[in-house]
C-alpha cells in the first residue's frame, strides 16, 4: 500500500538558534519519496534540533522547507498530519494498557484508524501478548517498541526518529530495519539521527559537524 | 470533533485510574469548609451570612490545587510534543483536555455543595443560586486556570506561581457569584448576576484556549 500524499521533502539553507547560541547553518538536503536521511555527528552538534525542526515544533531561524513545490510556513495542521516524530520521550501513560495507549495516539492522528492497524502495529513490534499489560509495567525497551508501533498504527509518509533505536535488543532492531524498508518501499520518507548501526540502504547522509557555526560566529563580540 | 471525544475520554480514563488528584480536590473541598463552623463558631447568624463567600473561596482554592497537573504530567513524558503535532487546532484538544479537568474536579464539588450549604446554614432561599453560580463559574475557573497552568510549565516551584498568576484573575467570577448567593438570600433578583457570570464563561471559552495554546507551544520548543 504505497502514500498518495508522499512527496519530495527539502530543505533550503536551514539555520537554527538555541537561546544565543548558533547550532547549525547553511543546511541543505533533499529527500525523494522512498529516500531516507542518516544524521549523525557528535553530541549537541544539533541532530535533536534539527528533527524538532522538521516536524515544525521549532522555527528556523533563517531558511526553509519545501514539501513537493510548497513551502512549510503556516500549515502546522497540514504538516503534522503527515509525520510521525518520535523523540527521546516514548510518552507512554504508565496507567493505560499497550493497546490504549496506542490506540489514543493513532486515534489522534487518524480518528478513522481501523483496528486492523493497531493489530498489525502490535505485531509489527512484538507486542501482541503485551497488548493488556499496563504502561507502568513496561521495560524501557518494551516501552521504546510501543512508541515505535505508533508509526505504523495510524500512517503518514514522513517519519522524523530520534535515536530510535536507544534500548532496543538485536530482534527488535531488526524489526525495526524492517518496518523503515517497508516504510520506504511504498513511497515513504525517513530522517532519522543515530549512534548506533542502523541498516538504511542507499540513504544520504547527513554529518552535522559540517553545518557548525565558525569559532567567530560562536564567541561573536568576544573574539 | 472524533479528536475532542478522545482527548476527553482519555484524560477521564487516567484521573479514573489514579484517582487521587479528583478525590483530593473534593477531600480539600468538603475538609476546609467544615473547619468553618469550628473556627467561627456554632452561632448560624454569622454562618448563614458568610456562607456563600466561605463555599465559593474554598471553591476557588480547592480548584487551584489539582491545576498544576493539567498540562505538566503530559508535559515530563513527551506527550504534549505529540498534541502539538496533531493534525487539528491544538485549540480542540485544550478545549478536551480542560473539559476533562472540570468533570473530575469541579464536578464532584459541585455535588458536595449543597450538603456544605446546609452545614453552613445557608439561606434555603439561596441553594438554587448558589448551585447556578457554580455551574456557570467553576468552567470559567477552569478555564483561566488552563492558561497559568501552561504558563508554569517547566518552572521550579510552578504551583506557587500559579496561584499568584491566576487568583487575581478569579476575582471577578468571586464577587458576582458571591453577590447572587447573598441577593437570593435577601429575596432580590439574582438574573443580573448570572448574566454576568455566563458572559464571563463566553468570553474565557474562545479566549482562554488561545491562549493556552500559545503558552503551550513556548514550553515545548
Amino acid at each position: 500500500m504505497s502514500f498518495a500524499n508522499s512527496a519530495a521533502f527539502r530543505a533550503d539553507q536551514l539555520s537554527c538558534r538555541r537561546g544565543d547560541r548558533l547550532i547549525f547553518q547553511g543546511l541543505d538536503f533533499s529527500m525523494p519519496p522512498g529516500g531516507a536521511l542518516l544524521l549523525l555527528g557528535r553530541n549537541g552538534s544539533g541532530k535533536s534540533s534539527l528533527l524538532r525542526l522538521l516536524a515544525g515544533l521549532l522555527k528556523p531561524a533563517s531558511g526553509q522547507l519545501f514539501w513537493g513545490d510548497q513551502a512549510l510556513a503556516n500549515e502546522r495542521e497540514a504538516h503534522a498530519g503527515r509525520l510521525h516524530y518520535l523523540g527521546h520521550q516514548d510518552a507512554v501513560k504508565p496507567v493505560l494498557t499497550v493497546e490504549e495507549n496506542l490506540l489514543f495516539w493513532a486515534r489522534l492522528h487518524d480518528p478513522a484508524t481501523p483496528p486492523e492497524r493497531i493489530a498489525l502495529a502490535l505485531d509489527t513490534f512484538n507486542l501482541k501478548l503485551l497488548a493488556q499489560t499496563p504502561g507502568k509495567l513496561l521495560s524501557a525497551g518494551q516501552t521504546r517498541r510501543l512508541a515505535l508501533a505508533r508509526l505504523l498504527a495510524a500512517r503518514a509518509p514522513l517519519w522524523l526518529l530520534d535515536e530510535p533505536s536507544v534500548g532496543l535488543d538485536h530482534d527488535s532492531l531488526g524489526r525495526l530495519e524492517q518496518a523503515l524498508a517497508e516504510h520506504r518501499a511504498a513511497g515513504g520518507l525517513v530522517a532519522l539521527s543515530t549512534h548506533a548501526e542502523i541498516a538504511l540502504p542507499g540513504a544520504e547522509v547527513l554529518q552535522m559537524g559540517d553545518f557548525a557555526p565558525t569559532a567567530e560566529q560562536v564567541m561573536g563580540v568576544w573574539m | 470533533m472524533n479528536r475532542l471525544a478522545t482527548v476527553i475520554l482519555r484524560d477521564l480514563r487516567l484521573a479514573l485510574r489514579q484517582g487521587s488528584d479528583s478525590l483530593m480536590v473534593v477531600g480539600f473541598f468538603v475538609l476546609t469548609v467544615t473547619l468553618f463552623p469550628f473556627g467561627l463558631g456554632p452561632e448560624s447568624n454569622l454562618l448563614e451570612r458568610t456562607a456563600a463567600g466561605i463555599l465559593w473561596v474554598t471553591a476557588l482554592l480547592a480548584s487551584m490545587l489539582s491545576l498544576d497537573r493539567l498540562f505538566q504530567g503530559d508535559y515530563e513524558d513527551g506527550s504534549l510534543e505529540l498534541l502539538t503535532l496533531t493534525p487539528t487546532a491544538l485549540e480542540i484538544l485544550v478545549i478536551g483536555k480542560i473539559a476533562a479537568h472540570w468533570l473530575t474536579t469541579a464536578l464532584p464539588m459541585l455535588l458536595a455543595a449543597p450538603v456544605l450549604a446546609l452545614l453552613l446554614h445557608l439561606h434555603e432561599d439561596a441553594f438554587l443560586a448558589l448551585m447556578l453560580t457554580l455551574l456557570l463559574g467553576t468552567p470559567t475557573l477552569s478555564l483561566i486556570g488552563a492558561m497559568g497552568a501552561a504558563l508554569v510549565l517547566g518552572a521550579r516551584r510552578g504551583g506557587v506561581l500559579l496561584s499568584l498568576l491566576i487568583l487575581p484573575l478569579y476575582v471577578p467570577v468571586l464577587i458576582f457569584s458571591v453577590g447572587a448567593v447573598d441577593a437570593a438570600a435577601q429575596g432580590l433578583p439574582v438574573h443580573g448576576h448570572l448574566l454576568i457570570l455566563g458572559g464571563l464563561l463566553l468570553a474565557a471559552l474562545p479566549l482562554a484556549p488561545l491562549a493556552t495554546v500559545a503558552a503551550l507551544r513556548q514550553a515545548v520548543e
